[in-house]
């Protein structure tokens, strides 16, 4: 296992009102991403624990472009990573800030 | 004094040979081994007829046990070298030459027999361009092929897997080559003639059915949701704006994922009708949904599919069948389609370079391409115009006259920037390219050319190569879908963000994808049990397929 951090100020804060959504599943191949409305709207913080050592890097750029893309501001992301390919963990993080950017209802 | 009919005499003369073990055209199971000795010449051109569906397998079994002394040296030309007797042959010294079009099974294995010069390779051709070459350079002396059943007289019952037999027995038979069917069964009158009983000499009973292969049966299961986004992306990006009707899809998950989501994701665009209608194409069970659907007008295909029978025979709306109400297939009739009628073909493939050029070849597997590098062509001699190859044609040339500007057919290469064991699928330099060097070939092992590819989808986007205007464009549009690969990691963020801005890219966001939708409840089925659902229990999978 790695647990890797990243850290990043954020321009936009993340739609919605939802507090605390959830996508996923750990399994090889895959992950799962809590995603929990509980942080300041200007930063977003992920926590990755991750079976596939040595993708550091690749994992920085994966969050780097995320956090372009998405402006996921106040959000902090716990990923639990089965060693998911980059695309799967692209598309898990996209899901996780569209899933808590709806109502509440 | 030249007689002008040596070869017919020699046909002749293996033909007396081989009577000697038949009782008129009819031969034991056990001397069958006998029938090829006496028959087969060293050196002989011989078609030994399997391709990635259908096998001839028990004639493959029989090849493999001849006597080395008597028959040798013998030069394969084959659709598929798909059996391990394919290469047996080759160990043995029975054979030596071999052009080929498809091996997928064998593909490590032919590697490493081309590394230790035990097979001298002719080419890697694609399928119709080999049967080009049955009729003028590389005609059979003999032919051993596959049916179902034969009448007394040699009428051959091909059954829904007619595919190739037509097109070896007719360069065969016409040249003064001699033809050996294996058949399962032997009746009083064969359900409908593929092959007439005067091109075909030789028939032997053998003990099991021929071997076929379910190699078009996608388990919706194991579809991903990379793979679904992927094929969101095809449909609102490529089949929506193009309106493309006539089409050919490859083998693989994420054209099988498509066909699952024309019924879903198709739908709410409103697209049924108006896309995806006329195909060339294998009965592939996850198009059922499509169909049951009524998406689908018509379907010619190369082969058929393992379990497929039942449900053809019930929508003969949609499939070409015969009087017997079974589907026929054929291959070299259908590749035809393929290139000259249809505006798009859409497959995967393992490696793509910078400039788009794309190949199944790796370092240590030599799988041929079957039929993707004749669908995946722009067809030069192509003269009908149609709105997508217009279309098409207008974007790569749009300052050409239009009487005078040429169309373009859309040739798609599709699948995620990471393949199986994190393999990329952005290269800087094709394995096919390091194979060539390795073994002193001419012409690297390329499955589809640059020039011919249009689009390159991946779940992070559509590059639309038409609209490229430099070299320097295409490579820019290939690193920006290529992800995190390293090709893809090597992009010019600026020159990436123009080239979105101009359509060359195009985002999920771009097509309003909602990245939630990218999920399996999208797919029409998630399971093979709910295609046989769909099928209403007239599409049979086999064993393998069932885990319920």
């Amino acid at each position: 296992m790695e647990a890797l951090h990243f850290h990043h100020k954020v321009n936009q804060r993340a739609a919605g009102t939802k507090v605390m959504a959830i996508v996923g599943v750990v399994a090889s191949g895959n992950l799962e991403v809590l995603v929990e409305r509980i942080l300041p709207e200007s930063d977003c913080e992920l926590d990755i624990k991750t079976a596939a050592v040595g993708f550091g890097a690749v994992w920085e750029q994966v969050v780097a472009d995320f956090v372009e893309l998405r402006s996921p501001g106040g959000l902090k992301l716990s990923v639990n990573d089965g060693g998911a390919r980059p695309d799967t963990v692209a598309l898990r993080l996209a899901q996780a800030v569209r899933l808590i950017e709806e109502l509440d209802p | 004094m030249r007689t002008w009919r040596e070869a017919g005499d020699a046909r002749d003369a293996r033909i007396d040979a081989g009577k000697a073990l038949a009782k008129h055209k009819l031969v034991e199971a056990r001397d069958a081994v006998a029938l090829l000795e006496a028959i087969i010449r060293p050196g002989d051109r011989v078609c030994l007829e399997g391709d990635n569906q259908k096998q001839a397998d028990f004639l493959a079994q029989c090849l493999a046990a001849v006597d080395v002394h008597r028959v040798h040296n013998l030069h394969m030309v084959q659709s598929g070298v798909v059996l391990p007797e394919h290469l047996d042959v080759f160990e043995s010294g029975v054979a030596k030459r071999l052009d080929y079009a498809y091996s997928g099974p064998q593909a490590s294995r032919i590697a490493s027999m081309l590394f230790g010069g035990k097979i001298e390779l002719g080419a890697v051709h694609t399928y119709l361009e080999l049967f080009a070459r049955y009729f003028i350079d590389l005609t059979p002396h003999v032919a051993l092929v596959a049916a179902v059943s034969a009448d007394r007289e040699g009428n051959l019952y091909t059954g829904p897997n007619t595919e190739d037999t037509p097109t070896v027995v007719e360069a065969t038979a016409f040249k003064d080559g001699v033809v050996i069917a294996q058949v399962n069964e032997i009746v009083e009158h064969v359900p409908r003639v593929d092959i007439p009983g005067d091109r075909v000499h030789f028939i032997v009973k053998s003990d099991k059915p021929f071997y076929v292969e379910p190699l078009f049966t996608r388990d919706p299961a194991a579809i991903t949701e990379s793979q679904i986004l992927t094929a969101m992306l095809a449909i609102a990006g490529i089949y929506a704006p193009y309106r493309v009707k006539r089409l050919n899809h490859g083998i693989g998950f994420n054209t099988a994922a498509i066909e699952l989501l024309l019924p879903t994701y198709g739908e709410r665009l409103g697209l049924k009708g108006k896309v995806a209608s006329h195909w060339a194409v294998n009965p592939h069970p996850t198009l059922i949904p499509a169909i049951e659907s009524g998406w689908v007008e018509q379907i010619h295909s190369f082969g058929s599919e393992v379990g497929m029978d039942n449900y053809i025979r019930a929508r003969s709306d949609i499939y070409f069948t015969g009087s017997d109400g079974a589907l026929r297939s054929n291959r070299a009739l259908c590749q035809t389609a393929g290139l000259y009628a249809c505006d798009m073909f859409i497959g995967s493939t393992l490696q793509i370079d910078l400039q788009g050029n794309s190949s199944t070849v790796t370092s240590s597997r030599i799988s041929g391409f079957g039929g993707a590098p004749n669908m995946g062509s722009d067809a030069r001699g192509r003269r009908h115009p149609s709105d997508p190859w217009l279309q098409a044609g207008k974007e790569a040339d749009p300052d050409a006259p239009a009487p005078m500007r040429r169309g373009r057919k859309l040739v798609v290469q599709i699948g995620e920037t990471f393949g199986d064991s994190h393999a990329p699928l952005f290269v800087e330099k094709l394995d096919a390219i390091k194979l060539a060097e390795k073994i002193g070939l001419e012409l690297a092992p390329v499955m589809v050319y640059a020039d011919d590819v249009t689009h390159i989808v991946t779940e992070e986007g559509i590059a639309n190569l038409l609209l490229c205007r430099s070299n320097d464009e295409r490579e820019h549009a290939i690193r920006g879908i290529a992800g995190y690969t390293d090709v893809g990691r090597g992009r010019d963020k600026k020159v990436v963000q123009t080239l979105r801005e101009r359509g060359v890219i195009r985002r999920p966001v771009d097509l309003g994808i909602n990245p939630l939708d990218a999920d399996r409840n999208l797919l029409a089925a998630r399971s093979i049990k709910d295609l046989v659902r769909w099928s209403g229990g007239l599409y049979e999978p086999p064993s393998r397929f069932r885990n319920w």
